[in-house]
């Protein structure tokens, strides 16, 4: 246990981590399961033979879900029970997420409702306000909602114009400006808004209620998918908000804003899984019964091939988040005593793993459109159609990408959180690289030192580790405080931690499973495995050599082209049998069971 | 009154269905277990019935005959709102097995009940336990229920008849043996029952089984039905050619 506390968020770079140390979501309990299970079941019977009216935003008709889902106690999940919630653990939030995720356009409005709608209040709320606010938010009484993007501050959030001034009777903010993409709005009771005190350069946060003088909404957004999802503008007009609706400190929103970007990476990491993995039964499903040429589409090596890819990146998304959702709450165990509470716990949480939720954030997202889009390619005619729901999979994916802070802003926070957590010794990151870098000529000559097949698999991590921390080195050298101006190489390192980390999630996960005596058999885990190691090592070595030649290392470009042969390397695997494997046993089991 | 519900774990009815051992045995690797669905819909009627102060019910009790592997579908049962629940630990190796055993733990119960069985279990299809039961515990069945209803010390029955159906009122003990109709829709467990089902008590009982009367000799999977055939409308020769000696109906 004292092991896997001492997990820092973003130390997998410099620190080689065990089997024994990472949680994997085979060990989900039989409660676990159960809570997983009632997802499933409601999902089922509630939500997809209902998509049509989700979609056309039947008047009511996505509220009412919610309701029902309150019902069951779905919606409060992660709120303590003192406020009627059910205090679970941050996995098994995560694994709500996940099963939820199936719902299209629902899972967003629950998403929202339980992450970011309720959640602000509950990490940072005073005790009237939880009182207040949490008991109808966990029960569904209440919506929420969340503001904080406007028309001039989207990636740059705290660019927003939103006024707040204090009348002057001192009993209330009024709120002047204007909010959009509001996820909810067209149903939301109360909204966690951010706005500006005076002339404060900084954000604070207000609860405010649907029912205050001076809000006003815009009609419903016209959009490529989720359109089952409200998303409205909302305006402040002179809009009235009680003092004590103060969300935390003055000048604090901003950073509230972060925390609450935090945690929702983690948690689209998890809700893409549920979409992905409904997809693929989507697409096994149709291969399994159409026929072309006299033989199932599934026997054909192009289907099988996009099945198994399907599989792997869903598996490699999986493997990582539930990784990082365990250590999530064993720092949340670890840190919360008599001063700090579990919530504060939890935030610091999600501050302590940023790399890794903005990891899963772009690389679960980026699965997600690979399983969706290849939906559709399997079933062809009938994947264009919408009569199937594979082309509402592929629009409603996308938005993915985008909300919770695009890709592009987390693969820069990717390199840029780990590059400051190294500036600030929290971990020896910069000592870590300058090591390699001076222990080249001794790396560049090793070879596995054992014919163990996990002690092979972890040489090469460990080495691809190494390669990162070469490149680090290289171009914090280069550019030091101009690398950030760099946003194309900030990317393509940002892509090689990111296959590192998802890469050993794999590897530990498969190697953990070796001792569970699995159904299904060993093999086609490790085929998972090796198909994934191989592909990232490619891509890596790709990623790296546009760094090394892009970043003009001059007279040294050949002793990084070296190094990065040697590090980016991997063992050769026959992937057109590993993938017929792995594709074969979803086609058997005509569902995703891995 | 108490109401028991006899619970079988089935496999989960998207089931890819193998077998093992020169097809003698269902292979069950990787099998999903859940609650057999006829007897899922029992549980929610007695659920009902319980909800309703008037009918007097003190407490549902699921019964199940099974291993440990059974525990995670009696545990959904709780979650849905069963009080409390009593696994006969023992091979449930057929109809006869199961319900001996659950006679024999039903026969210690004296107070008045009523036992409410599936009429059939989706996985091999038996549709014997209930019959059986009450002839253990000799007390009157009905079967093909569609509905139970409470009034005072007698229950109200409608059962499903050659066309149409015909209302039984009965005194208990006796079995109901349910068809679908007993109830809407199977519960889905609320994350209150769930975390409840945890702290109610599972009795395990060793069963002393008797020897089963009943041997599976063979398994055999259905034949994959031939692609259909089409014949052009102007070739009406051809297909009488086909009905007469392919299908031979002609």
């Amino acid at each position: 246990m004292e092991k896997r506390a001492s997990i820092k968020g973003g130390e997998f770079i410099v620190k080689d981590i065990t089997a024994d140390e990472v949680f994997i979501p085979e060990e989900f309990d039989e409660e676990q399961q159960l809570i997983a299970q009632t997802c499933d079941d409601f999902i089922e019977t509630e939500v997809l033979p209902n998509l049509d009216r989700v979609d056309s935003q039947e008047e009511g008709y996505m509220r009412s879900l919610l309701e029902k889902a309150g019902e069951l106690g779905l919606l409060g999940i992660s709120v303590p029970e003192q406020f009627d919630g059910f205090g679970q653990s941050f996995v098994t939030t995560q694994l709500t997420s996940e099963r939820m995720g199936a719902g299209y356009s629902f899972s967003v409005a629950y998403s929202c409702h339980t992450g970011i709608g309720s959640m602000p209040i509950l990490y940072y709320g005073n005790e009237e306000q939880k009182q207040k606010y949490l008991p109808k938010l966990s029960t569904g009484e209440w919506i929420g909602a969340y503001c904080l993007t406007e028309p001039g501050a989207g990636s740059d959030a705290n660019a927003g114009t939103t006024k707040a001034v204090l009348s002057e009777d001192g009993k209330n903010y009024i709120l002047n400006g204007q909010k959009m993409w509001i996820t909810n709005a067209g149903f939301a009771d109360v909204f966690t808004v951010f706005a500006k005190i005076d002339n404060d350069r900084v954000l604070s946060a207000f609860i405010v209620e649907r029912s205050f003088p001076g809000i006003s909404f815009n009609p419903e957004e016209k959009k490529m998918g989720i359109k089952g999802s409200s998303t409205r503008q909302i305006f402040f007009n002179d809009c009235v908000v009680p003092a004590e609706n103060m969300l935390g400190k003055r000048g604090k929103g901003f950073r509230i804003a972060l925390q609450i970007l935090h945690m929702g990476r983690i948690k689209l990491g998890g809700n893409v899984i549920g979409a992905a993995k409904y997809s693929i039964n989507q697409s096994v499903n149709y291969a399994n019964e159409r026929k072309q040429f006299g033989s199932l589409i599934s026997s054909f090596g192009s289907i099988k091939q996009k099945l198994a890819e399907q599989v792997i990146k869903t598996f490699a998304n999986e493997s990582a988040v539930y990784r990082a959702s365990k250590d999530v709450d064993e720092a949340v165990k670890q840190n919360t005593d008599d001063t700090i509470s579990k919530e504060q716990a939890l935030v610091d949480a999600y501050g302590q793993f940023a790399v890794e939720a903005a990891i899963l954030k772009v690389f679960g997202s980026e699965a997600l459109s690979y399983v969706v889009d290849e939906n559709v390619q399997i079933l062809g005619g009938m994947g264009y159609s919408a009569e199937m729901g594979a082309e509402r999979a592929y629009r409603d994916s996308r938005i993915n990408r985008i909300f919770e802070g695009t890709n592009e802003i987390n693969r820069i926070l990717v390199i840029d959180t780990l590059l400051k957590r190294g500036a600030r010794k929290e971990f020896d990151l910069f000592g870590e690289a300058e090591k390699i870098v001076a222990g080249l000529d001794k790396y560049m000559g090793e070879k596995p030192g054992s014919t163990d097949y996990y002690e092979r698999k972890r040489f090469y991590v460990s080495n691809f580790k190494k390669l990162a921390l070469v490149l680090i080195n290289a171009v914090s050298a280069r550019f030091q405080r101009k690398l950030v101006y760099e946003q194309e190489i900030l990317n393509n390192l940002s892509d090689i931690i990111m296959n590192i980390y998802v890469a050993e999630s794999i590897l530990l996960r498969v190697q953990k499973l070796e001792s569970m005596n699995v159904p299904a058999g060993i093999e086609v885990y490790r085929d998972i495995l090796d198909v994934f190691l191989f592909d990232a090592s490619e891509l890596m070595r790709k990623a790296s050599r546009d760094i090394v030649y892009s970043a003009e290392a001059d007279g040294n470009t050949d002793k990084y082209l070296e190094a990065i042969d040697h590090f980016s390397k991997s063992e050769g695997v026959n992937t057109r049998d590993a993938r017929r494997r792995i594709a074969d046993k979803l086609i058997d089991d005509n569902k995703y069971k891995f | 009154m108490k109401i028991f519900v006899c619970l079988a774990n089935v496999p989960d009815t998207t089931t890819k269905v193998k077998f093992s051992d020169n097809n003698q045995q269902f292979d069950d690797t990787g099998v999903q277990w859940v609650i057999n669905p006829w007897d899922e819909l029992a549980l929610t009627r007695a659920m009902e019935l319980k909800e309703d102060s008037g009918n007097n019910v003190d407490e549902v009790t699921v019964l199940t005959v099974g291993g440990l592997n059974t525990e995670p579908t009696i545990r959904k049962a709780l979650a849905i709102g069963a009080d409390n629940a009593v696994r006969i630990d023992a091979e449930p190796a057929d109809s006869y097995v199961v319900a001996y055993l659950l006679s024999e733990y039903l026969k210690s119960y004296e107070g008045g009940y009523i036992v409410l069985a599936g009429i059939e279990a989706s996985d091999y299809n038996g549709s014997a336990v209930g019959g059986m039961l009450s002839e253990f515990l000799d007390v009157p069945s009905v079967s093909a229920v569609s509905a139970l209803n409470i009034e005072g010390d007698k229950v109200s029955l409608l059962r499903e008849i050659d066309g149409g159906s015909e209302q039984v009122i009965a005194g208990v003990p006796f079995v109901a043996i349910v068809q679908k109709g007993i109830a809407k829709e199977p519960r889905i467990p609320a994350m209150r029952g769930i975390m409840m089902a945890r702290k109610k008590p599972l009795e395990v009982i060793k069963g002393e089984a008797p020897e089963a009367l009943a041997e599976m000799a063979d398994f055999e999977l259905p034949q994959v039905k031939p692609p259909c055939k089409m014949i052009e409308p102007e070739n009406a020769r051809e297909l009488i050619s086909l009905l007469q000696n392919e299908a031979k109906v002609l």
